[in-house]
């Protein structure tokens, strides 16, 4: 069992598991169950970026991703109650859904067949380097202008929310 | 016997010794708190079973075992099983990264392959070690959104939901105190930090000159993390009958009190290595190492006592927040006080770094 068998182990369970919540996700009819799946993928892909060798991002995606933002989605969904979706009708519908999922299907493999993949390597991503990218002057500016971005979407959730400031 | 399988073998081991501490100090925490919380209220508490009631934790796990396990009618099974589950999994993911001794030499009457061997006495010695430790604790905040949830009584769902707001919001404050000890040592490793602490008692991060003021927001912060009072809303026996585990019985009941006391020992275990200088001695020098390095282990200890100790006291003393004092002490008094921290100890480090 050498490191690198080790490696390719773990990987492929992550991104199986990965693929099959985020079907899961998709293809669950409780809007609680698809919660909980995508939780799954998104633990998966910490995984998998913490077996590229940053580590760091690994943590990112999960105290971000699983830690605040699935927790609001679950919030809204056990509050609101939302029972399961029933099956809707629209046989006409179905067929135009499936028409249209083969042509997405069809431009992405020919994207991705054109673009020439290869396995990546395990890249340096920790801390340093992600702050480094981060905080230099060609991403500096973008950086601190999301920030803002960020700031006014919550200003403006209170707005929308609260009845009177 | 390959290098691989010997370093498993000891990964192993320290996994099954952490797991065993834990689940041992668990059951003496709820002996401990009974007494302790008595004594403070002018009472005896447990002194029955056994002698000084040592045996109350037997007692209490003899009684758990054999109670009916209930699942509400309407409630969603598979979740309602899950979640308790997915907090005592959140709990003992915690403890990974503590470090709780230094190096440990083995003695040398071992067999080959083990004696004199140097064993580092935490099991995942992280580069993100306290990010990780962050990303754990929100996934504990799953449990109990499941548990509250999933038992199909409106109660219990009110308390989950409190609950998981509560400490996701002081989460923020945690994870800002966290920050100034990240820039004091310079690394996200909970080694790193224990080591910066190095030089006895006066350089230990609890201090005004070190760290003091992230101490208080990390005090305030874990204590609502864990639900304890003065921040145990979710679970105040008044307000919601019991809170997000009202439906709960028997052994999963358990679970989510296991979940509860390990969270409580994993932050005192956290704060100890931040704050009180982990497994180093307070005077440099005296019971520092030697013995096989097991003084650091007896000092690291001593430190997560003391704590649990302070925690139990809290809840001796302090009354319950309301649901908005909490809320509202989170957001609009521990963030900014814990921001304003930051820029003041980040300004200090580039002055004192230009000098």
């Amino acid at each position: 069992m050498t490191p690198e068998t080790l490696d390719a182990v773990v990987f492929y369970f992550f991104a199986a598991l990965a693929l099959v919540s985020a079907v899961g996700v998709v293809a669950q009819r409780n809007p609680i169950y698809s919660a909980f799946s995508l939780i799954v993928t998104m633990c998966s892909l910490s995984a998998i970026f913490g077996l590229f060798g940053s580590p760091f991002i690994a943590a990112l995606q999960v105290v971000v991703y699983a830690g605040a933002i699935m927790v609001l989605f679950l919030f809204v969904l056990m509050l609101l109650n939302v029972k399961t979706d029933e099956p809707h009708e629209g046989r006409g519908l179905r067929a135009v859904a499936v028409v249209l999922a083969v042509v997405l299907v069809a431009q992405v493999g020919s994207v991705l067949a054109g673009a020439g993949l290869r396995l990546a390597g395990s890249f340096d991503a920790g801390t340093r380097q992600v702050a480094r990218v981060l905080f230099e002057p060609r991403f500096a500016y973008a950086f601190e202008a999301t920030s803002v971005l960020i700031l006014a979407a919550l200003v403006g959730a209170v707005l929308l929310a609260k009845k009177d400031l | 016997m390959s290098p691989l399988v010997q370093e498993l073998v000891i990964a192993i081991v320290k996994v099954l010794v952490l797991i065993g501490v834990l689940l041992g100090v668990f059951s003496g925490m709820t002996y401990i708190e009974r007494r302790v919380l008595a004594f403070m209220q002018f009472r005896l508490g447990p002194n029955r079973t056994g002698p000084f009631g040592l045996l109350q934790p037997v007692a209490d796990g003899i009684k758990l075992f054999f109670k009916e396990e209930v699942i509400p009618k309407g409630a969603n099974a598979w979740v309602f099983v899950a979640a308790p589950a997915v907090s005592i999994l959140a709990a003992f993911l915690a403890i990974a990264v503590v470090p709780w001794g230094g190096t440990l030499t083995l003695p040398g009457f071992l067999p080959a392959w083990l004696a004199d061997r140097r064993i580092d006495l935490q099991l995942a010695n992280l580069d993100v070690g306290v990010l990780y430790l962050f990303a754990v604790t929100s996934l504990g905040v799953y449990g109990i959104v499941m548990a509250g949830w999933a038992a199909n009584n409106k109660y219990t769902l009110i308390g989950g939901l409190r609950s998981s707001a509560q400490m996701f919001s002081y989460e923020l404050a945690l994870g800002l105190s966290f920050v100034t000890l990240i820039m004091g040592a310079g690394s996200f490793r909970i080694g790193d930090i224990v080591a910066s602490q190095a030089g006895g008692f006066w350089r230990w991060n609890i201090w005004p000159w070190e760290q003091g003021f992230a101490f208080l927001f990390y005090i305030v912060a874990q204590t609502a993390e864990v639900n304890r009072t003065p921040f145990d809303l979710p679970e105040a026996e008044t307000e919601l009958v019991a809170g997000f585990h009202t439906e709960y019985s028997s052994m999963r009941f358990a679970l989510l009190q296991m979940a509860e006391y390990v969270n409580m020992i994993t932050a005192s275990a956290v704060g100890a290595s931040l704050f009180f200088g982990g497994w180093l001695s307070p005077f440099p020098g005296v019971l520092d190492s030697g013995f096989y390095g097991l003084f650091g282990v007896m000092w690291f200890v001593l430190k997560v006592a003391g704590f649990l100790f302070f925690f139990i006291w809290l809840r001796g003393t302090v009354p319950r927040f309301r649901y908005d004092q909490l809320m509202s002490f989170g957001w609009k008094v521990l963030v900014p006080l814990a921001t304003i921290n930051i820029m003041l100890v980040a300004a200090c480090t580039l002055w004192w770094n230009a000098k």
